[in-house]
């Protein structure tokens, strides 16, 4: 009964299809590798890249390498740094901006102004703003999460239904209570949210700010997976650069895991019974 | 039917928070409008009517009569243009906690259960006692919540959710209660078994309660005095006492004789409005003076 429970958990049809699907996409990558052109036909790119097998013995090799986990933990370390600093601004700032309207408009032309500039734009102002390369890599990924988290956090706060304030006023809460008690849980969905897509961003802008600050002071042990994979590219170590990409995507998928799981967790209204 | 009758009158518990405060309301000359100048129009006019205490008191109208800005009136959100509404004698100059105004759609916060959106009030007095927290159990068993005490608002059915609100209002302990068709958008059949858990929370406390609807079956299921508003811009056209007897079931009331002559009476008179204001040029009554020519052509005598 037990086994069969886990058969059925373990084997069901949509994870059955994944499975599928990524073996698939495995083996017409290896072949397209391989055979260096697609079925006859030339197709740009296709005999570059290394064989799904030739990145996996490559990766095996990199298991035992302190100099690739010390990789992870520089750009996790940063994500972290940046993303944790933008919710702690970001939150408060964004929840003040919905309920005064006065600090509102004042804040909001400058932010709007601000928000549309890419991160990575702002890296050789942050590179001249910063005393260490190691906080401007950070500030940059704090930007990144920043301005996403501010803008949901606004856009939940005010869009929140006015009978709920009437409501809590008409059976006595005081302003700090209704706060407490009312727009902050109101905001919570769009915090987590928010956070997702802000988490979503830090990786993208932690990579390419590590590939172009050269990837903070201690040379090729300090320098995160951007530039992992940048050295990788001079190095001339194809294996490796498809390592790192993937090491990237994987680290990327379990912060959003995790960060839905929490999301959840402190937003039980929103399950499914 | 007979699992709810249970429900209405439980043997075993007794209410342990009793002390019932009821006020009433006086409503003299009261006209509000909005906008200004030429633009301005007239939503309530030199309208009158008390809100009797102890009593249910009714209001019906057709929609667009404004019985909302009358609500809101009362619950002190707005402030009307002239005339006055005083509570046992004090001027009602904004929101305050002896009326509690329960809305037409469900209001309930979702991100709490039902028992935190029963204590939401005490809570947010600090009034998180024992004798408090008796009342919100004995609450959610009157309106046969008890099973769904740790359920939030979304896994709850619509009736569930307009009872939950009964009993997060009530909690409070309200000098008035005033409702904005709370039952509206509901079926009819649990529209039917709202009325009658209404009406046996009522029956219970004979706490001041004001109920604004358009459905004539539930103004008198309900009431023990039915206001009958004009069209726009509002005013209370009449009053009858619905003195059907106590407690109320579906069974009987729709049965009784009594029952039925008050509808039609109140009909008359809604039609009496509705023709009023369709002469005058307004599309709104039409669709009631068809209906109610094709009743009274149909079956049954109808007073005129």
């Amino acid at each position: 009964m037990n086994a069969k429970r886990l058969r059925k958990a373990l084997f069901n049809r949509s994870k059955l299809r994944a499975v599928i699907a990524i073996f698939v996409f495995l083996v017409l990558w290896e072949i397209g590798s391989r055979s260096k052109d697609w079925f006859g036909f030339a197709v740009p790119w296709i005999g570059h890249v290394p064989a799904p097998t030739a990145v996996v013995v490559a990766w095996y090799g990199l298991l035992g390498d302190p100099g690739y986990w010390q990789s992870w933990y520089m750009s996790t370390l940063r994500v972290l740094a940046g993303f944790f600093a933008a919710m702690l601004v970001g939150i408060p700032l964004g929840l003040f901006m919905a309920v005064n309207k006065t600090f509102n408009g004042l804040v909001f032309p400058s932010f709007e102004i601000l928000r549309p500039i890419p991160p990575l734009a702002w890296v050789p102002a942050s590179i001249i703003f910063w005393p260490t390369q190691e906080l401007s890599i950070a500030f940059v990924t704090f930007l990144g999460a920043f301005f996403t988290i501010v803008i949901n956090v606004l856009g939940g706060a005010k869009s929140i239904d006015p009978r709920y304030f009437q409501s809590a006023q008409s059976m006595g809460s005081s302003q700090w209570d209704v706060f407490r008690r009312v727009v902050l849980p109101a905001t919570l969905p769009s915090i987590v949210v928010g956070s997702a897509v802000g988490m979503g961003i830090t990786w993208e802008v932690v990579v390419a700010a590590e590939m172009i600050s050269g990837g903070g002071g201690s040379g090729g042990s300090g320098g995160g997976l951007g530039f992992f994979i940048w050295n990788s590219y001079v190095g001339g170590s194809y294996e490796q650069i498809v390592v790192g990409m993937i090491s990237i995507g994987i680290a990327g998928f379990i912060s959003s895991e995790l960060l839905r799981k929490l999301g959840s967790y402190l937003t039980p209204w929103l399950r499914k019974r | 039917m007979n699992a709810i009758t249970q429900n209405l009158s439980p043997a075993s518990s007794k209410s342990p928070n009793m002390k019932i405060k009821a006020a009433e309301i006086k409503v003299t000359n009261v006209s509000k409008s909005y906008g200004a100048g030429l633009f301005a129009k007239e939503v309530i006019k030199d309208c009158s009517f008390t809100i009797e205490r102890n009593k249910l008191t009714v209001m019906i109208g057709p929609s667009g009569c404004g019985k909302s800005t009358l609500i809101r009136l009362l619950a002190g959100f707005e402030k009307s243009s002239s005339g006055s509404i005083e509570i046992d004698g004090k001027r009602i100059t904004g929101p305050g906690r002896d009326r509690l105004v329960v809305f037409q759609e469900s209001a309930l916060f979702p991100w709490m259960t039902t028992y935190d959106n029963i204590m939401y009030g005490p809570k947010a007095r600090g009034e998180n006692t024992q004798l408090n927290r008796d009342q919100a159990e004995y609450l959610l068993e009157k309106v046969g919540l008890t099973a769904f005490r740790e359920k939030y608002p979304p896994q709850l059915s619509g009736g569930m959710q307009r009872r939950a609100e009964l009993a997060r209002a009530m909690i409070n302990n309200p000098d008035v209660m005033i409702l904005d068709e709370p039952f509206r958008g509901l079926d009819c059949m649990s529209k039917e078994l709202m009325w009658e858990y209404y009406s046996g929370l009522y029956e219970e406390s004979h706490r001041t309660n004001f109920f604004v609807t358009t459905d004539i079956d539930e103004a008198i299921f309900l009431a023990d005095r039915l206001l009958i508003m004009s069209n726009i811009p509002g005013q209370v056209r009449a009053t009858i006492e619905v003195d059907l007897p106590r407690p109320r079931r579906l069974a009987f009331v729709f049965d009784n004789e009594r029952a039925v002559a008050i509808k039609m009476e109140a009909l008359s008179i809604l039609h009496k409005e509705a023709m009023k204001s369709f002469s005058g040029g307004s599309k709104a009554a039409a669709d009631f003076v068809e209906a109610y020519s094709k009743r009274s052509s149909g079956n049954g005598p109808v007073e005129q």
